[in-house]
């Protein structure tokens, strides 16, 4: 079957990574109260979009070694 | 106390864009679902990776995530005897010996293989038996899934029934096994970066591990146990009274670590299908052995949560948990209290969204293993044999509608009648604590005849009732669904105790009664006939070209290596 999950799964990780780090750079530090003072928004964003960019790369890797 | 999750557009944003992955991978498997064997067993095609995951994400149900941090509350880090005593062995079980035989048999189901091993009677009593319990299971989960948002986000508790039926209906509809496997995964990694960060900030939050150690202390102080109870697995086991969970260790290792375990993880379809999906016998073998290592830290995602929260819970008076109507906290609500706690507007979006993944999965891995079970075992044997492949696919859709529709339903009465949820529950208990003395005894006995796994199988289940029957808990009072109705034989310190001990009573039960009848009763399969479907008959796997630190016995002793190492660090 020519379909590899790792796509997927790197895109949606990839924009949800996006959506917190920008939510966590234009936010106010008042909103971080909460999580004991520290911005999770922009340090777990840029965890999630880490981990979804290493996806798609290996899909990638993964593409390039099907076709030799 | 009311818990409420206040979710803002940001949140709903990230919510939706997993449900449109998640449905879009169901329409992008769709061309792809030429006949039944890629609707069911997804052509046997998936990496080991991929299944491995999904392996675990199937039984990443509700009854986890929020069970086991209400457990970790309630018992401390003795619930891990779940994972480190009761999965891991298991699934390192079904890898080594196991799964040779259900791969290798080519069965379509793990109801297809008592077929092929023994006779039709056993393949029936198990088709039937587990199709009505996978519908209903699959109802419970959706039923706890709509109380749940009804509470925390006031929700409509019947559209959100609706909605997450739909969703599912829809992915399974269109790309059958693949699409749930390939949904599991993504839930999986959801789920894990979901609450990663919940578990960060708790720990964070309580002072350490250190500190959580010790404001633990008065946790159990509170309850007349000995200070370092909920911080240690091991060294409260010599007697039921030592613990919160009331059991011994021989009670608990038998009891959970075998006869539950083994019955549940080497035996049960919805689990055992995500490996039959892979795409060689090696990859199926290494399936459960990829699901052991993530299994096997799991205990810090699901467990330490709960062990944070009732820390804190009693170290600021009895603040950070709700109450429930009997005045004790309520457990259940563990992870979604601190989720509102800690997550910023955002974070919020992905852990909720993540416990949402958690009882979708549970409802898909259930749906999946009764449209196969339905179709193959139920419809293609007894109600209509010989039609076409095509047919068969036709009859696998609409046996997930159906199912969907049963689910609901079961859901609709669950809402009205809660007793009845617990009755059927303590029935399904019944009938699956014999089951793994029957495979064990098929799989390496080759003696074992179709009457003996019949009759052994039946009077396991008969012999858990009667038990049920005449066993109670401490303090409680006789009653058809909490025991002792008829007499009280054997008194319990806890619910968790009195179902070890049924669950050894069932198997030990079915275990002789199997062994007697089989050696009264004549053999109705021959050694050739059964090659492939007992050990001794069936020539050792020849390695598969593959170098040795990939072989399954390899990993296989690893993982336990590695939790026999977790089991002495948190003795």
């Amino acid at each position: 079957m020519n379909f590899d999950l790792r796509i997927p799964v790197g895109l949606m990780f990839t924009t949800f990574g996006l959506i917190l780090t920008g939510v966590g750079l234009m936010s106010s530090p008042e909103a971080y109260a909460q999580s004991l003072g520290i911005n999770m928004n922009l340090w777990w964003g840029l965890v999630m979009a880490a981990f979804g960019v290493l996806m798609l790369v290996l899909a990638f890797l993964g593409a390039s070694k099907r076709k030799k | 106390m009311q818990t409420s999750i206040h979710l803002t557009a940001i949140d709903y944003s990230i919510l939706t864009i997993y449900f449109l992955f998640v449905l879009g991978i169901g329409f992008a498997l769709k061309r792809y679902m030429k006949g039944s064997g890629d609707f069911f067993l997804s052509g046997r095609s998936i990496p080991a990776w991929v299944t491995g995951l999904a392996f675990l994400s199937a039984n990443l149900g509700a009854q986890e995530v929020i069970g086991m941090a209400a457990s970790g509350a309630k018992y401390g880090i003795m619930t891990s005897h779940f994972y480190w005593v009761g999965a891991i062995p298991a699934m390192v079980f079904l890898a080594i010996f196991m799964m040779p035989f259900y791969y290798g048999s080519k069965a379509r189901s793990v109801p297809e293989y008592l077929k092929m091993r023994f006779d039709e009677k056993t393949r029936g009593l198990n088709a039937i038996s587990f199709a009505i319990m996978t519908v209903f299971s699959s109802g419970i989960s959706l039923y706890a899934l709509a109380r749940l948002l009804e509470t925390l986000v006031h929700w409509n508790f019947w559209m959100c029934i609706f909605a997450s039926a739909t969703i599912v209906l829809v992915y399974i509809f269109l790309g059958g096994l693949t699409s749930a496997i390939y949904n599991e995964v993504l839930q999986f990694f959801m789920i894990v970066l979901g609450f990663a960060p919940l578990v960060f900030l708790g720990l964070k939050d309580v002072g350490g591990w250190t500190a959580l150690k010790a404001k633990l202390v008065p946790v159990a102080v509170a309850q007349h146990f000995a200070p370092d109870t909920w911080s240690h697995s091991w060294i409260h086991m010599s007697s039921p009274m030592d613990n919160p969970m009331g059991i011994n260790w021989y009670g608990m290792v038998f009891g959970l670590g075998f006869v539950l375990s083994f019955g549940y993880w080497c035996t049960d379809f919805l689990v055992v299908q995500r490996a039959m999906a892979a795409d060689s016998m090696s990859a199926a073998r290494r399936t459960p052995l990829i699901a052991a290592v993530p299994k096997m830290l799991f205990p810090a995602l699901v467990i330490l949560p709960g062990m944070i929260a009732i820390a804190l819970h009693t170290a600021d008076g009895g603040k950070f948990l709700p109450l429930a109507a009997d005045g004790t906290p309520d457990y259940n609500m563990t992870i979604p209290v601190m989720l509102a706690r800690y997550f910023p507007t955002g974070l919020l979006g992905i852990g909720f969204t993540a416990l949402m993944a958690s009882f979708m999965s549970g409802m898909a891995g259930n749906v999946t293993a009764f449209n196969t079970v339905w179709t193959y075992d139920i419809y293609q044997s007894y109600i209509a044999p010989g039609k076409s492949d095509h047919h068969y696919l036709w009859m696998g859709r609409w046996a997930t509608v159906a199912g969907i529709l049963i689910s609901i339903a079961a859901a609709l009465v669950a809402a009205q009648f809660n007793n009845i949820m617990d009755m059927l529950q303590l029935v399904f208990g019944f009938v699956n604590a014999p089951l793994f003395a029957t495979f064990l005894l098929g799989m390496f006995w080759k003696r074992t005849t179709g009457h003996g796994a019949f009759f052994g199988l039946l009077s396991g289940t008969v012999a858990a009732a009667l038990f049920h029957l005449v066993a109670i808990t401490e303090g409680g009072t006789p009653s058809w669904v909490k025991g002792g109705a008829l007499a009280q034989k054997f008194i319990f310190h806890s619910d968790m105790g009195k179902n070890f001990w049924m669950a050894i009573v069932a198997w030990l039960t079915c275990f002789f009664l199997t062994v007697v009848i089989s050696l009264a009763t004549r053999r109705t399969k021959t050694d050739e006939e059964l090659k492939g479907l007992v050990y001794s008959l069936t020539p050792k796997q020849i390695s598969e070209n593959e170098p040795w630190y990939m072989q399954p016995v390899t990993i296989g002793i690893l993982v336990l290596i590695a939790t026999l190492a977790l089991n002495i660090i948190f003795a």
